[in-house]
């Protein structure tokens, strides 16, 4: 056998960056579909009446959160593991032919299983428990999927060279095992062509809980989706990116430690302000909104941490647009974790329940937060895994500029259709006979929804110039070993 | 005391306690500075900045064997 050195092997890493970057596209052009839709009806039925089945708006808003949260996050979220993993433990996945089958094998299956879901969700099938719609055989499919990636997990950490697990593994731990819980608990069903020996379809099932239980256990998981599929992972993402890039050692370790803990301890318990006002019990919607208040502070100590990890080091901002996306993204994350808590308010949260405002906080935090974290690490691992540099160091600014723009434009229209919403609703007269009718609200927010529909739209533009910059990268010029320490070599 | 009492009785004793854990997690940590192994903490940011497979480990699993 020949005898090279030992390399990190990033097979497994780079078909997750492909998945990331086609369901990115996938995902957010039907968002951006679904915006206009809002805004001009007539885009229902885009395709004539006969496709209207498939273009309307209820049929493609499932296939944008799921193809967004478990295609595109969750792309992002194997490809940095299968990338950060065996960095920070360093050990090699060439070093197992085990853990390199599992790997391949994970990405596979996925595969399959997200063409399961783009197919049956097209065709109109679907539990209707929002994030959790898939059906039972698919359900079953994702349970192998996700046990796949927990053997390539724990089997390299098991063979690993350093000893102390570092914080971002900690975060990915987490992520597995908060998600493994969750969506055990609440994919819970009862295939109904089995259990009544015969009627209906074979795929069909019905939640095994009824009524404000079942309302309960979908926004625990709901929540804690948010939770452990754009938080917590999203958090091990930056705390190995920027101090990688940055060349910076974390602000605080210890800091970085408590605000994991503070994380896991408070998250579990706050679920509870997606019930406010309904029917489950008092208690419960008084301790979600105090723990979602008291949630500020470990994120805040995760954000905090970050942007200190740049302390005397600000130059680097403005020179580098991958350090922008960072700190801007790191920047989200307080913004929508200060936004979340005041709506979970009470009072508050009579107002933003069911308006647009609880879209804007969606997005402020997936778009600023979540996109943009998942982009830089993707633009770090680039010249990593290819071994050239990044193609285009002007377009990647550009790119950042016009995202900047489309967030804005989304959450600040989406603020004032909210809130003008939610005040139109509950304005009466001194009888108590409602002042507005609903289609009244439709009129007055035409202009935001057009708004939003833009904003979303310079996004789309912005991911498929970084989808170009990526693909470019493959045949840019290639580096030498030495120009990957840090900070990532860029051409023009 | 029904259920639900008991229910809500449990729930407060059990967060006291991990509030209890977790304000001493944070005194031990500043107070102690370093873990068990004798590593300052704060030396484990060097996992992520001294991260190529030829890098030494802040603290190698061999070095476990060898004691
Ligand atoms: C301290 C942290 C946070 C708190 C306390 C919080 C609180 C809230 C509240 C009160 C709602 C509205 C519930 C309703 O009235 O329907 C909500 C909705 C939501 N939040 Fe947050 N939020 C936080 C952070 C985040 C972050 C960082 C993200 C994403 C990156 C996020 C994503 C979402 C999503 C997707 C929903 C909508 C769920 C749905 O109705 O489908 N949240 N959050
Ligand atoms: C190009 C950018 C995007 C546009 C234009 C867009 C647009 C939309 C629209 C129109 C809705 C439906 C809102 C409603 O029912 O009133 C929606 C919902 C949602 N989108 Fe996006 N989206 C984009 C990107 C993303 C990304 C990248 C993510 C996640 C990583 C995401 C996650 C969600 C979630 C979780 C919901 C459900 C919110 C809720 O139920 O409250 N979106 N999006």
């Amino acid at each position: 056998m020949e005898n090279r050195p030992l390399e990190y092997d990033y097979t497994v890493a780079k078909m997750f960056m492909f998945t990331t970057i086609v369901l990115g596209i996938v995902g957010m052009l039907i968002g951006v579909i679904l915006a206009f839709q809002l805004a001009f009806p007539s885009v229902n039925t885009i395709l004539g009446e006969g496709l209207a089945e498939y273009t309307n708006f209820s049929r493609l808003r499932p296939l944008h959160t799921d193809a967004v949260i478990f295609g595109f996050t969750l792309s992002g979220i194997f490809a940095t593991w299968y990338y950060v993993g065996q960095r920070v433990l360093k050990v090699s996945m060439a070093e197992s032919g085990l853990l390199m089958f599992l790997g391949k094998l994970h990405f596979w299956l996925y595969l399959i299983v997200v063409a399961a879901v783009v197919v049956t969700l097209f065709m109109g099938i679907t539990t209707s428990k929002e994030y959790a719609e898939f059906e039972w055989p698919i359900d079953i499919a994702v349970v192998v999927v996700w046990v796949l990636w927990g053997m390539g997990l724990f089997g390299l950490i098991g063979i690993r060279r350093e000893k102390s697990l570092y914080i971002s593994i900690w975060y990915y731990i987490a992520t597995f095992l908060g998600i493994a819980m969750l969506y055990l608990f609440n994919n819970m069903e009862i295939p109904t062509y089995f259990a009544s020996g015969g009627i209906g379809s074979w795929w069909h099932s019905v939640s095994m809980y009824a009524g404000t239980n079942d309302a309960l256990v979908q926004w625990w998981y709901g929540h804690n989706a948010v939770a452990f599929g754009f938080t917590v992972p999203i958090v091990a993402m930056i705390y190995y990116f920027l101090p990688k890039e940055s060349g910076q050692a974390i602000y605080s370790y210890k800091l970085s430690l408590l605000s994991f803990w503070g994380l896991m301890f408070v998250y579990l318990w706050a679920g509870g302000h997606h019930l406010l006002y309904s029917t489950v019990p008092d208690w419960m919607q008084t301790m979600g909104s105090i723990f979602s208040v008291i949630l500020i502070l470990p994120s805040w100590g995760s954000a905090i941490n970050m942007l200190l990890t740049m302390k005397g080091e600000w130059q680097q901002v403005a020179a580098s647009p991958l350090i922008k996306f960072m700190i801007l993204a790191s920047t989200f994350y307080m913004f929508s974790t200060l936004e979340g808590p005041i709506q979970a308010i009470k009072s508050v949260n009579a107002i933003a329940h069911f308006t647009d405002w609880i879209v804007g906080h969606v997005h402020d935090g997936v778009l600023g937060w979540v996109g943009f974290m998942i982009m830089a690490s993707l633009f770090h691992m680039a010249p990593r895994v290819f071994k050239r540099e990044i193609y285009s160091k002007s377009l990647m600014a550009t790119q950042f500029w016009i995202q900047t723009l489309g967030v804005v434009l989304y959450f600040t229209s989406m603020w004032i259709a909210g809130i003008t919403q939610g005040m139109m609703w509950r304005a009466h007269d001194e009888f108590g006979n409602l002042a507005y009718s609903f289609i009244d609200t439709v009129t007055v927010l035409h202009p935001y929804y057009t708004i939003r529909g833009v904003g979303g739209l310079l996004y789309l533009v912005g991911f498929l110039m970084f989808a170009y910059n990526i693909y470019k990268t493959m045949s840019a010029r290639p580096v030498e070993e030495s120009e990957l320490q840090n900070a990532s070599p860029m051409g023009a | 005391m029904d259920i639900a009492e008991l229910q809500a009785y449990g729930y407060f004793a059990l967060t006291a306690t991990l509030v209890v854990v977790l304000y001493g997690y944070i005194y031990h940590l500043y107070s102690k500075k370093k873990d068990a192994d004798g590593h300052d903490y704060e030396d484990y940011s060097n996992m992520a900045l001294k991260d190529d497979i030829t890098d030494t480990p802040v603290s190698a699993v061999s070095d476990d064997k060898e004691k």
